[in-house]
């Protein structure tokens, strides 16, 4: 096996036994992204720069130490260019790192790469991205998921040892389930979320994308935890998780709401996630049906809330202080106008002009105002379910990934790819995807466990009890194995 | 006699003074090289968050407790969204239906009756940085310096009814925010903006007649000027019989009119929404408490005490409780020296004339209280004149000597010694034999010529009282040894 296929607990323990270095682990990952990338086109960016890839810090004692890590490209990284999938700041190199990155530096970890993305994290399948579509190491005829697609597939096709990706409705874990790997939406407010570069400000959080759940845990370990400039990151304390993992599955309910097996399913996901419910029961979780009524205007809800504030957070890339300027203009009306037609895409001008609607004058109310009662039905809805459940396990997502091109002129039906996800956003609490079968066409089915407010722990110990139980999470995707040996 | 009455509410945004910003830790100081006193956060890099201030809740909290509101629990943040150069993000972070201040009043003189103008709400909101534009045309440069600069926008109900009203509340109100010292109150340096709005309505009547917003006025000066030019203006509108259009107008200071800027059609509609990255405000009740506490006595109550505690007439205790420092300069003297009336007569003639002379303020003063109470003790002990006291003020308050020291170098001492004086007296009276007839044969009003010349003679510096006892002695005995 490559050193690059390692998960970051096989690393660090091969890098503390001196078995190989960290800088022939970051070789490794090199001569793979090399190898498969012009193919997976993962990331947008591959720093090749030794002075910024070498593995300068020597603080031991992180299992991060020396780990290469893909970064999705819309948190900022300093010095190196953060583009969000967006011809719009296509040149922009931050000032400053996001904090998550300055948490990771700290334990050592090594920047690989930034990965690409839907622009503005505004997709379900990676082919917003302004640059390039990624493509599905399992089939490359087929989306990553999105909109961390660029990380996802980078993890699945092991260009990296884990990622970092972005969930606002489901963009960590979508990606996730379509590229067979485990991806995680902490608690709103876990993860600081200054330098990200915001979308639905209310809605987003950074997550890891890792090959395990124990990598899972290892990243949120290492990114959560209070950071005074994020005035809406939580001061509750993080638990120790990496070394919690265990835990007897006779103590936990399992929710399986029946809106979540509904009409639009996929046979064999439907199939798959039922099976993976199964190993959990005869591991001793007791199941229990739970009702979540509100399920069916989750899409709507969304797709209100998260444009309104994407209208205001998009509002500063207006061509006068960074990022892209149109020559086209003559004035400062048509400057605006001609830098954010040309420096968007369609799909973000499109979410623009929706949330724009919903906060105007007159519509408000029957809008805006609207989604936030909603939301709070939702929320509450969800509260209820865990007053008697101790997490709820769906799909991840309805189907399977679908084909690159195959929803691209129809929005509609690619926001309800995000139907399962959403209502975590929405309502706040931790979800996590991890693989849980495969389809018969060769595809990963994810599995989605979401768990209360702040209590990430009891979901990773349900995950990291199936993977115990099974090895979908070992399954490699074909582009992935090095026929060199 | 005008059929109408004027209406004006007034929008006051005052620049609280915290030494960084609303949302970050850049520097508020004024006047510093452009584009210097920026960060990612204010310039709206992509990525970033703000992080509130608390000294800014604190200082607008204070301020709504003078003006009697009520806070808000909790307040919350809101977006403005609009385009324009000056502002980085795009929108601005201000409040909307939860202000953090609302239902209050202040109680100002108009026209020497007292009433009360209604404080509808005050918000806090940051400021947006400065576009200036290149003489000439063509490149425009944005100054992103006041970006962040935390504000308090003060709004009033429609309660003034004359530009003479507006100003006096505009004094009052800055009169408290200095007190308060959350405002340095510069208007020059932006640090208080006006805008008012203003209709005119059929005296008597309570229809209330199209409001205007009148924009650009930077100084108290013009408000009245502006607010009086309004005025005419929608009369002449209304008496032609035309109609007045909602709008909002700027005011040029040069011309002394008011031009339009925008209709109401043009008006922006701002999408005002929560402002997702910041949580709602709590402030705990204690807090609310501890800070209404420490609130300082407010120039009004301030002038009454002057008035009852040291019995000093209306004009004096307005004049001294006018600012903190003066008030404050007041006070200190009068512990050092119990006699109110003189202190202020002392601070309301020499120093404050000192202080004007100088360009000074009167925390800078180089004579603090202390100085001034020696000088006063000295007087009082007769060491020196009060005329001496007078004409040697402007070199003592800008020496840095303590009064006994000065006096003594320049021989300024006041000469009480009877037989200095006597011989003073005595070149006097054989200098004016004939007044000196005069007066003994009952010309009593004399006796001031006499002291006169021995004042002129001994350069200011003979003791009056002394030489008025001294020579009225002299004449009264030589009279009977005649």
């Amino acid at each position: 096996m490559s050193l690059n296929q390692l998960t970051i607990h096989d690393a660090a323990d091969g890098i503390a036994n001196a078995a190989f270095s960290s800088q022939e682990l970051l070789e490794a990952v090199h001569r793979q992204i090399a190898r498969v990338d012009d193919t997976v086109q993962a990331y947008h960016t591959v720093l090749t720069d030794p002075a910024k890839t070498s593995v300068l810090s020597d603080k031991a004692g992180s299992l991060l130490q020396g780990i290469p890590l893909g970064v999705k490209d819309n948190i900022c990284t300093e010095g190196v260019v953060t583009t969000c999938g967006s011809k719009m700041l296509e040149n922009f190199v931050p000032p400053y790192n996001a904090t998550v990155m300055t948490r990771l530096e700290e334990h050592g970890a090594v920047l690989v790469g930034k990965t690409n993305m839907d622009e503005f994290a505004m997709g379900s399948s990676t082919e917003h991205s302004a640059f390039q579509p990624t493509r599905n190491p399992w089939d490359l005829g087929r989306i990553p998921g999105g909109s961390s697609g660029g990380s996802a597939a980078a993890v699945a096709a092991h260009e990296c040892i884990a990622a970092l990706g972005s969930d606002t409705g489901g963009s960590i874990r979508q990606p996730a389930a379509c590229c067979g790997v485990v991806g995680m939406k902490p608690t709103y407010g876990r993860v600081s979320r200054y330098g990200l570069i915001a979308y639905a400000s209310s809605l987003d959080q950074i997550g890891p994308l890792t090959k395990d759940v124990t990598d899972a845990a290892i990243m949120l370990e290492a990114i959560a935890g209070h950071d005074p400039k994020d005035s809406t990151s939580a001061t509750i304390p993080v638990p120790t998780i990496v070394k919690a993992l265990h835990r007897d599955m006779s103590e936990i309910r399992i929710g399986i709401p029946d809106e979540y097996f509904a009409e639009g399913l996929d046979s064999d996901v439907n199939d798959g996630v039922r099976a993976a419910l199964q190993v959990l029961i005869s591991r001793g979780a007791k199941p229990q049906a739970v009702s979540l009524l509100t399920t069916p205007y989750g899409i709507a809800t969304y797709y209100l809330i998260a444009t309104a504030e994407a209208s205001s957070n998009l509002a500063r890339y207006d061509g006068v202080k960074y990022g892209y300027r149109s020559s086209q203009s003559q004035d400062l009306l048509e400057m605006y106008c001609q830098t954010r037609k040309e420096g968007f895409g369609r799909e973000t001008q499109r979410r623009i002009m929706l949330g724009t609607y919903a906060l105007s004058a007159g519509y408000y109310d029957a809008y805006y105002g609207k989604a936030q009662q909603a939301r709070e039905m939702i929320r509450s809805d969800f509260e209820t379910a865990f007053q008697e459940v101790d997490v709820i396990v769906t799909p991840t997502m309805p189907t399977p990934a679908f084909r690159l091109g195959e929803k691209t002129d129809d929005p509609v039906q690619m926001y309800l790819s995000d139907i399962y996800t959403i209502s975590a956003n929405l309502g706040g609490f931790p979800a996590i995807s991890i693989p849980c079968a495969m389809s018969r066409d060769g595809l990963p089915i994810g599995m989605q466990i979401m768990g209360r407010w702040f209590d990430e722990l009891t979901l990773l110990q349900v995950a990291f009890a199936f993977e115990q139980e099974t090895d979908w999470h070992l399954k490699r995707a074909p582009i992935s194995e090095d026929s060199n040996g | 006699m005008s059929a109408y009455e004027a209406v004006i509410g007034l929008e006051v945004h005052a620049q609280l003074r915290t030494r960084s910003k609303l949302f970050c830790g850049c520097s508020t100081a004024f006047g510093a090289e452009s584009n210097t006193q920026t960060c990612p956060v204010c310039l709206g890099l992509p990525g970033v968050l703000p992080a509130l201030n608390t000294m800014a809740i604190e200082m607008a909290i204070r301020a709504g407790l003078a003006l009697n509101c009520t806070i808000t629990v909790p307040n919350q943040f809101a977006r403005k969204n609009y385009f324009y150069p000056d502002l980085p993000k795009g929108y601005q972070i201000s409040q909307f239906d939860l202000p953090i201040c609302q239902n209050g009043w202040v109680e100002i003189d108009e026209e020497g009756a007292m009433h009360r103008v209604r404080i509808r709400r005050a918000h806090l909101e940051e400021d947006a940085g400065k576009n200036i534009h290149q003489v000439g045309g063509g490149v425009s440069f944005v100054d992103v310096n006041r970006c962040g600069m935390p504000l308090l926008e003060i709004v009033t109900e429609p309660d003034l009814r004359s530009s003479d009203g507006a100003v006096a509340y505009l004094k009052t109100l800055k009169d408290i925010l200095m007190y308060l010292d959350v405002c340095d109150g510069n208007m020059e340096e932006g640090s208080l903006r006006c805008e008012p709005n203003i209709s005119l309505k059929l005296k008597g009547q309570d229809l209330l007649g199209t409001k205007v917003e009148l924009k650009n006025i930077n100084s108290f000066k013009f408000v009245k000027h502006a607010l009086d030019y309004e005025i005419q203006r929608q009369e002449s509108v209304l008496v032609d019989g035309g109609t007045i259009n909602q709008e909002t107008r700027s005011w040029d200071a040069e011309q002394g009119v008011s031009v339009m800027m925008r209709s109401k059609e043009e008006a922006h509609d701002y999408r005002y929404f929560p402002e997702p990255d910041l949580m709602p405000i709590e402030i705990s009740a204690s807090w609310v408490n501890t800070l209404r506490l420490s609130l300082p006595e407010l120039a009004k109550a301030k002038r009454e005490r002057f008035v009852a505690e040291y019995g000093l007439p209306p004009y004096d205790a307005d004049l001294l409780s006018s600012s903190r420092p003066l008030s404050d300069y007041f006070e200190a003297c009068v512990e050092g020296f119990p006699n109110p009336k003189t202190v202020s007569n002392w601070i309301m003639g020499e120093l404050l004339h000192a202080l004007k002379n100088d360009n000074c303020k009167v925390v800078d003063s180089p004579m603090k209280p202390d100085r001034l109470v020696a000088l006063m003790k000295l007087v009082d002990d007769q060491v020196i004149s009060l005329t001496t006291a007078r004409e040697v003020f402007l070199d003592l308050f800008r020496a840095q000597q303590m009064p006994e020291d000065f006096i003594r170098e320049r021989g300024l001492m006041q000469i009480s010694d009877d037989s200095a004086l006597d011989a003073l007296i005595d070149e006097v009276v054989h200098k004016h034999p004939k007044q000196c007839a005069e007066y003994r044969s009952g010309k009593d009003n004399l006796l001031g010529f006499f002291v006169g010349q021995v004042m002129k003679v001994s350069k200011g510096k003979a003791n009056p009282q002394k030489v008025n006892t001294l020579i009225r002695q002299r004449l009264m005995n030589e009279n009977v040894q005649s």
